[in-house]
């Protein structure tokens, strides 16, 4: 090679690579972008201006009224009226009324109790969430097993009335539950009998050390829970609905697909019962109607009572959005789990349910965020959650004004929307990482 | 496992709340457990409403306060259970709660069928008209050929129609849904006339943009009796509640307030203020409680007429008069048996 330049009288060789030049002004950067998304016809361009148009003109309208008309400060709903000062939103009713927005009626010197709750629960529940974070397991230990207790106790101060009968009532419950489904479990040969007596023996002892833990006095102050409002209560609602729905759900799944015909048939009602009633009559069945068949005397905690309610209605939804995610498993997979020998709670656990949930988690997500959304149908049953709470400013004299109510709900919808919309964006990351299977 | 959880959760809340069993009376439950439990609305402007500071207001909780300073000489020990319209009366059924007092019409259905009865009534409300004083009306027989804003499906629509045909007048509706879509298409000009309960109609006023340009019309055109409501066949608690109504009254008619109770009590010689405030007679005794059970109460509250001017009287926002409210013998039609 070398000779042959050598010798060939050659003008110019090139040495080096011409570097690069940049990509037309048309294709890149601000304008390419533009060109190709948003004008890269003149129909699209037509359609671009007039669409940027309108969506510009309600930005404008939402900030004109949000921000440039609004009133910031005030003392009262004279502040938010008069030429001016009514063609926006009212803020400061929002800045004053806030604290109970949250709180709801709780004690103000008590609210501590509440921040804890709320701090000990984001604290847990962010390195639950994060997958890179360690020590899962104890983790989900203190979520689902000493925080629900912690927060029972911090929220209502302890002050249960434990006596000799409560203990009674307790006992016989467990025993007369518990016994003859682990006894069922034994003749039907799913558990064996050092299990059944193990999980009796756990479930005892569960009971005997919630009822001395709730029996001590920890000198907190007692705060009913009709005092409970605003968004503790959308979160107490909400949360104990998702824990509870996505368990239960996934065993009604199971059980509606189950071979044993009175395991199916339990499974197949209960789940029609819930899904075929709307959740504002279960509501009003356990506010309005409960009571009146229990013994007089008998006093329900209303929240409770919803708390039961909204749990078992959501479990029947749940039930259904995960059986459809066990439908998409071919049945190849749970042969070739029997194939080595697996046992059907071996193949459940290791086999079918993570690839099922993997692929409902959409789903399961859309049934959370629709029981978030639809917490606030408890305030029909006189209970204070958020949206209700925030309604309450509208019927305040000293905040009646005539943007009071839309800044309400103009606040509320922003609250809600904050919730789901974290939900949302936590539900695409998960599938974005479990999205193992179908990568090519 | 989910049959365990449900029955857990069931047991623990029997045992958790399971309070009181029940009883031989509300008025002994309610001396033994130290409070009273009182039924108010959600939220409704004057009647009962909470603050932001947590503090409930109004006329219907007022009431309650009154009760319980005639029981207990305080009136904070009362606890108040925000109701729905709808869970409302079974709450009291249940027991849940001692006194409704949340802006609830007398009918003879509710008094008769649902085991509940009337104390009396701390409000006399009614279907009344507003309308812009542009206008230029001043009574409601003036409004034929008027269109009227109104919420659909409620009884506000049929004494519309009763009341106009009645008086042979000529109108037009429209109706909406919810309540805040009705006062915004009065407010936008959508129709010249606004119907519904005339205390709804002072709390409306608030939410326009000029309150003052609009006029409340003086006519009524049905008839509206709020009061406090408790169990049918409880008759001790029944008088508490009755006569802690009357004795209110009685304070207004007599002349004790808040501020002159104490020295009404030592220095009055007026025969029947001392009988009700307990100097004279053992009529306390009579509905089992203390002999200055009225005055405890005025001093917790003040007198009905105190009650009226605090909540929704002309000082207030609501700017409510007083009307057929007033005192019998001032014009209105609240009486009270003497106490004798």
């Amino acid at each position: 090679m070398s000779d042959l330049h050598s010798e060939t009288s050659v003008a110019f060789v090139r040495t080096e690579q011409v570097p690069a030049s940049p990509p037309p002004a048309s294709t890149s950067g601000l304008q390419g972008w533009l060109r190709e998304n948003l004008f890269p016809t003149p129909l699209q361009s037509v359609l671009t201006i007039i669409m940027g148009a309108i969506a510009g003109y309600i930005l404008w309208l939402a900030l004109d009224w949000a921000v440039f008309h609004a009133v910031f400060t005030g003392e009262s709903g004279e502040a938010c009226r008069g030429e001016g000062r009514q063609d926006g939103a009212c803020w400061p009713m929002v800045f004053t009324r806030f604290p109970q927005w949250i709180y709801g009626f709780y004690p103000v010197a008590e609210r501590w109790r509440v921040n804890i709750v709320f701090l000990l629960g984001v604290l847990s529940l962010v390195p639950m969430l994060t997958p890179t974070l360690p020590y899962k397991k104890f983790n989900a230990i203190f979520l689902l097993g000493v925080y629900p207790i912690l927060t029972l106790l911090l929220l209502t101060g302890g002050h249960f009335d434990i006596t000799a009968s409560t203990w009674l009532t307790t006992f016989v419950f467990v025993a007369a539950v518990v016994l003859p489904i682990l006894f069922l479990g034994f003749v039907a040969k799913i558990i064996s009998p050092a299990l059944a007596a193990i999980s009796s023996a756990a479930i005892a002892g569960a009971a005997a050390l919630l009822l001395v833990l709730f029996s001590i006095d920890f000198g907190l102050t007692y705060v009913e829970t009709s005092q409970w409002g605003g968004l503790l209560v959308t979160l107490v609602v909400a949360v104990t609905g998702i824990v509870a729905s996505l368990p239960i759900g996934i065993l009604l799944a199971l059980g509606r697909r189950s071979q044993m015909p009175v395991v199916k048939l339990f499974s197949v009602a209960f789940i029609e019962l819930w899904r075929g009633v709307p959740l504002i009559t279960v509501l009003f069945m356990a506010s309005v109607v409960l009571p009146l068949f229990l013994p007089p005397g008998t006093n329900f905690d209303k929240l409770l009572r919803a708390l039961v309610g909204v749990a078992l209605f959501s479990s029947a939804y749940m039930a259904e959005v995960v059986r459809g995610g066990l439908q998409a498993i071919p049945k190849g997979q749970t042969e070739a789990a029997q194939a080595l020998g697996l046992t059907f709670w071996q193949n459940m656990g290791l086999i079918t349910l993570p690839q099922a949930l993997k692929l409902v988690i959409p789903g399961i997500v859309n049934t959370f965020i629709g029981l978030f959304k639809d917490t606030t149908l408890v305030g029909i049953i006189g209970l204070y959650d958020l949206l209700l709470i925030i309604q309450t400013a509208n019927t305040d004299s000293n905040w009646a004004a005539p943007q009071t109510h839309s800044t309400g709900l103009f606040a509320s919808a922003a609250l809600f929307w904050i919730f789901c919309f974290g939900m949302s964006r936590y539900s695409m990351f998960m599938e974005r990482k479990l999205d193992t299977g179908h990568k090519r | 496992m989910k049959r365990t959880l449900l029955s857990l959760a069931l047991g623990a809340a029997v045992s958790v709340a399971g309070i009181s069993a029940a009883s031989a009376g509300t008025l002994d439950d309610v001396k033994s457990k130290g409070f009273i439990q009182c039924g108010v609305s959600q939220g409704l402007i004057g009647f009962s409403n909470p603050d932001d500071k947590n503090n409930w207001t109004g006329l219907d909780v007022d009431f309650c306060r009154a009760v319980a300073a005639a029981v207990f000489g305080d009136g904070e020990k009362v606890k108040f259970t925000p109701l729905s319209a709808k869970e409302r009366f079974t709450a009291l059924q249940s027991g849940e709660i001692d006194i409704l007092s949340r802006n609830t019409t007398w009918t003879m259905g509710r008094d008769t069928s649902l085991g509940l009865v009337f104390a009396g009534v701390t409000y006399y409300d009614g279907q009344g008209f507003m309308v812009k004083k542009a206008l230029g009306v001043d009574s409601a027989l003036k409004l034929d050929g008027a269109s009227v804003c109104t919420q659909t499906g409620t009884t506000t629509e049929l004494n519309l129609a009763d009341y106009f045909r009645a008086n042979n007048m000529k109108y037009e509706v429209v109706a909406f849904e919810k309540s805040d879509e009705v006062i915004g298409a009065y407010d936008a000009g959508r129709c010249d006339v606004f119907t519904t309960d005339q205390s709804g109609l002072y709390a409306e006023r608030l939410k326009l943009k000029n309150p003052d340009e609009n006029v409340v019309l003086p006519e009524i055109i049905s008839k509206e009796p709020l009061g406090p409501v408790v169990r049918q066949g409880d008759d001790a608690w029944f008088n508490v509640v009755k006569w802690t109504y009357f004795a209110l009254l009685n304070a207004e008619e007599l002349g004790v307030n808040k501020g002159n109770v104490d020295d009404m009590i030592a220095n009055s010689t007026n025969p029947e203020v001392r009988r009700l405030l307990g100097v004279e007679g053992d009529f306390g005794k009579g509905i089992g409680l203390e002999n200055d059970w009225a005055a405890k109460a005025i001093k917790a509250t003040g007198n009905y007429g105190e009650i009226f001017e605090a909540n929704v009287g002309p000082n207030t926002p609501l700017k409510i008069a007083r009307g057929i409210n007033a005192l019998w013998n001032k014009g209105g039609i609240q009486y009270a048996p003497p106490v004798r």
